[in-house]
């Protein structure tokens, strides 16, 4: 089965995501499976952006390993990710601007297409107008259908589609552009692809906050506040946009304290609804969270998780909050932690979010994070179905006085007190952020009693054992006599997913627990799953194995090992797949700098000290530079030129840079640093 | 308009007896808001009281209607929440200094900005009451407290002043020495349309032995006797800030202003509570349909 991963690389501003949109919604049209991943930075001009976009036949998981073409919209990205492009591929830069340096080793057999800028625009800048930078990306996309074999007519109703609000003569430019360079690669290229099968089923393209905020409304959510903040904003924007046409009252409010405040006194007063934010976010919000749990309120939170601590990586994806989650508000309180796992997924998690919350009137989290929240992914057109489950549970729409006094707070075996809204007759209550007797009388002042506070608490708390009966339990993926079991929560679902293909294909056999809800837990089945795995390793994208603490915590079973990865970038399949195959020979692991690694420091110290003018050359190791560890020695020349203008030293144990040194001129003391 | 038909004070009456110190302020402000809503005609069950937290924050549970006794400076996001989701209700906030203008202090300029339809009720001791008795935001410079024992170095809010500024269109002030001004002054606040806050001398006689009843009794002066009119912000600005030999009591600002729920598209559709859920079918295939 064919795929292909295209990426683009540019600067913040570039205009490349709107690219990307044209060619993976393309093929999404087309039939094809289609997985991207932007990995870019808290900047609004420059930086560097670099959006990966993968095409297959069959599903695809992940933004891969692989990458078979290249558009680069700048120097840098070109110098940068030249050397990536898999054997056979390509790459794609507009020739008049930007120069690929033949001293850069290139992979085997990779076409490189220079786009003669001007020369391929000359008439249609005649006819439309001088051709503005970004629709530069229009030609590159052009060519990169023609490598590829996707169907240029498509894209041209995928143009039509996205500037139909522009008017005809702006669709008729851009097709032009995308015509001119289909045509420019035909003549000058040949297809790095076979033909693809194009089932045309069309596939929507779609965000994991996309799918939260289309469950939430489907679940019929009438109240939304939020606060911006990366990567839950695109929630906001969504609902925002959204809002008049599908009925959601849309609240931006002062600060996350307010937020989930307004959202718990909307519950309350009978509206369902949500709001979202990440960790920063979060935290301010952990006190009302509580409040939700002894009012017995329904909210539906969700927590995007960044990179952290603090403000930490705000564009960046981690999976570091699970403590924080479930450790949020002081005291014990009945709540639901769900962490779906793909973009369908989020989907159907926040409308039982929503039921649940309203059922078992009590706060629910749905935990998610940048890569699920951000990443788009084709879906089945038919995967998301409109006419979800409404549960709003035991309501109280009139009450009969003969029958006596309505209690809010009623002792039921299940926990669950039918409860009212405001503007009901003769159902009277406050919901108290203090402890309560079954009539909402706080017995925290004055008539504080034992027994009242014991029973209340246990109504309350006896709530998550009737939710926990009534979640599905994980089950085990693949085969149950595995050599390893990967243990997951969240969104390394997919990417696990693949790398146990890869596992497959090595001869080694794993199967894969992935875990969805946190709390209430499941842990009588997970433990009965884990007694019988032979090796468990956790993977997840944090330093400490949060999950893999917790499920010790619930199970009392540990794992054998961890795989982590905590540099902001999602996982691919191979990272997971190499180090499973290095745990199971008992290599230990290796944190040393590589040397593309340590290419990366040396363009971040350049970015930083030096400018855009110079770029790192050749590395090479040193075992002994006189700084207690071994180094790798930089060479860095002149982007135009290739001109050796400089040399550092970066420790290849701790990542220090050592030295910079201007050729012909000592060292800068500034980059200077003895380890002791 | 419609016809106001006046409803029994005993109605509001409260399931259980308040627990303030006996001669507290509260128990004045919690009888004017009581034939505020009387006086209104707001049934019980379409009357959302929501407080914070402190002893003024009690309120709601000795006042027969529906209540949300939220956290320490919560009450005005949560009381946002409750009347965005259903604006049929009466939505009066109830608290004290500390929660309304020390740690609460954000939302409500926010929500005086907004220029929510919310009554805002707060009653001001200048002191830490149940907390036992630290300064608070609008206790007077020097004043001796529990944690200010060489005197308060910090000058007090203006609360009313901080009204005006931020957007507020009915400021009042009141004291629970003249219930009958303050009861008028509560339903006038309910009714006026947009955010009224009312700033209410409520005197705390176990923490706060300086501004007592007996304090205020020597100071306060009526507005409304000098013939006061409250539509000139810049003349209101000024009297918001007086203080010390002659302290004003009564509508200090009002201004009829569109307000937030006028802006809000969902809303002519009536209470977002009164709504039906979801979205159709037809609908949703075109939410899909963007993303095709």
């Amino acid at each position: 089965m064919q795929e292909v991963t295209i990426g683009i690389a540019g600067a913040a501003g570039d205009g490349l995501d709107k690219s990307g949109d044209t060619l993976a919604k393309t093929a999404g049209r087309l039939g094809v499976h289609v997985y991207a991943y932007n990995s870019y930075q808290s900047i609004i001009r420059g930086g560097h952006i670099w959006l990966r976009v993968r095409l297959g036949e069959n599903k695809v998981c992940s933004h891969g390993d692989t990458l078979s073409a290249l558009i680069a919209l700048n120097q840098d990205s070109l110098e940068r990710h030249a050397g990536e492009v898999a054997t056979g591929g390509a790459i794609i830069f507009n020739g008049d601007r930007l120069k690929l340096d033949p001293a850069l080793p290139l992979n085997k057999d990779v076409q490189v297409v220079a786009i003669p800028m001007k020369e391929v625009t000359t008439e249609i800048a005649s006819q439309f107008g001088p051709i503005q930078p970004v629709m530069q990306n229009t030609v590159a996309i052009g060519a990169i259908m023609y490598l590829t074999n996707i169907d240029l007519s498509e894209a041209e109703n995928v143009l039509a589609d996205t500037f139909s609000h522009k008017g005809q003569k702006v669709i008729d430019h851009n097709v032009a552009l995308l015509r001119a360079g289909f045509e420019y690669a035909k003549a000058h290229g040949k297809p790095i692809t076979k033909e693809w099968k194009f089932s045309r089923q069309r596939r929507p393209f779609v965000t994991g906050n996309e799918a939260i905020s289309l469950g939430a409304v489907a679940a019929g959510c009438k109240f939304y506040s939020a606060y911006p903040m990366t990567p839950a904003s695109s929630i906001l924007h969504w609902m925002a946009s959204h809002a008049d046409k599908v009925g959601v009252l849309v609240k931006q409010a002062e600060d996350e304290l307010a937020v989930i405040n307004m959202a718990i006194g909307a519950g309350i007063a009978g509206a369902r609804s949500m709001c979202a934010t990440s960790g920063g976010g979060f935290a301010l919000m952990t006190e009302a969270l509580g409040m939700a749990g002894i009012m017995e309120a329904p909210v539906v939170c969700v927590e995007v998780q960044r990179g952290g601590p603090s403000t930490g990586l705000p564009t960046k994806t981690e999976q570091a909050d699970l403590f924080q989650v479930v450790g949020a508000s002081q005291g014990e309180y009945p709540r639901m932690i769900v962490v779906p796992r793909d973009i369908v997924d989020a989907y159907y998690s926040t409308v039982e979010a929503f039921n649940c919350a309203e059922k078992w009137q009590l706060p629910v989290v749905i935990m998610s994070d940048l890569l699920l929240s951000e990443h788009p992914e084709t879906i089945d057109a038919d995967a998301l179905k409109a006419d979800v489950k409404i549960d709003r549970g035991q309501m109280v729409t009139q009450w009969d006085t003969s029958k006596g006094k309505y209690k809010r707070f009623s002792m039921t075996e299940s926990g669950i007190s039918p409860r009212t809204v405001p503007g009901t007759a003769d159902t009277l209550y406050v919901s108290a952020s203090d402890d309560h007797d079954e009539e909402s009388i706080l017995i925290s002042d004055m008539y504080t009693a034992p027994p009242v506070r014991r029973k209340m608490h246990e109504k309350r708390m006896r709530k998550m054992e009737g939710l926990l009966k009534e979640l599905p339990a994980p089950k085990l993926e693949g085969a149950a006599d595995a050599d390893v079991t990967l243990v997951t929560w969240g969104s390394t679902y997919g990417v696990v997913k693949e790398a146990i293909e890869l596992l497959a294909a090595d001869g080694i056999k794993a199967n894969h627990l992935n875990v969805k809800y946190i709390y209430p837990f499941h842990a009588k089945e997970v433990t009965e799953i884990l007694a019988k795995a032979k090796k468990k390793i956790s993977v997840e994208v944090n330093y400490t194995s949060m999950f893999a603490r917790y499920l010790r915590g619930e199970t009392g079973i540990g794992m054998d090992a961890h795989v982590n990865r905590y540099d902001g970038e999602p996982f691919q399949p191979k990272d997971i797949a190499t180090r499973v195959k290095d745990i199971l020979a008992g290599k230990p692991l290796d944190l040393d700098v590589s040397e593309e690694e340590a290419r990366e420091i040396a363009y971040h110290y350049l970015r930083t000290h030096a400018g855009e003018r110079f770029r790192p050359s050749t590395l090479t190791r040193q075992d002994k530079d006189g700084y207690g560890e071994p180094t790798w020695k930089v060479e860095i020349v002149e982007r135009i030129t290739g001109k050796k203008e400089a040399e550092m030293a970066i420790g290849r144990e701790s990542g220090a840079t050592y030295y910079y040194k201007p050729v012909g001129q000592p060292e800068d003391k500034k980059a200077t640093q003895s380890v002791s | 308009m419609a016809t106001v038909v006046e409803l029994p004070v005993d109605l509001f009456k409260g399931p259980v007896d308040p627990d303030w110190c006996p001669g507290c302020g509260d128990f004045g402000v919690l009888r004017s808001v009581q034939t505020a809503a009387a006086s209104q005609g707001v049934r019980p069950e379409n009357l959302l009281i929501v407080s914070g937290i402190g002893c003024s924050s009690n309120l709601p549970g000795f006042i027969h209607a529906y209540g949300i006794h939220s956290l320490h400076g919560r009450s005005v996001p949560v009381a946002t929440g409750a009347h965005l989701a259903n604006t049929d209700l009466k939505v009066v906030i109830t608290g004290g200094d500390g929660d309304g203008y020390g740690i609460g202090i954000g939302h409500l300029i926010h929500a005086m900005r907004r220029n929510l339809d919310m009554t805002y009720v707060v009653m001001n001791n200048q002191i830490y009451g149940l907390t036992t008795g630290q300064a608070s935001p609008t206790s007077t410079m020097g004043h001796q407290t529990k944690s200010t024992p060489r005197g308060n170095p910090e000058k007090p809010l203006f609360p009313p002043a901080l009204g005006i500024v931020s957007g507020a269109t009915y400021v009042a002030r009141g004291f629970s020495g003249e219930a009958k001004q303050l009861a008028d002054l509560i339903a006038g606040g309910m009714a006026h349309r947009g955010f009224a806050l009312i700033d209410v001398f409520s005197p705390c006689v176990t923490y706060n032995k300086i501004n007592t009843y007996a304090w205020f009794k020597e100071r306060v002066y009526k507005l409304e006797d000098e013939g006061w009119d409250p539509s000139h912000v810049d003349k209101s600005l000024a009297k918001a800030f007086e203080w010390g030999d002659r302290i004003p009591l009564g509508v200090v600002y009002k201004s009829d202003q569109p307000i937030y729920e006028d802006s809000e598209p969902v809303l002519q559709k009536g209470p977002l509570t009164k709504q039906p859920l979801g979205v159709g079918k037809e609908l949703f295939a075109e939410l899909v349909e963007e993303m095709i």
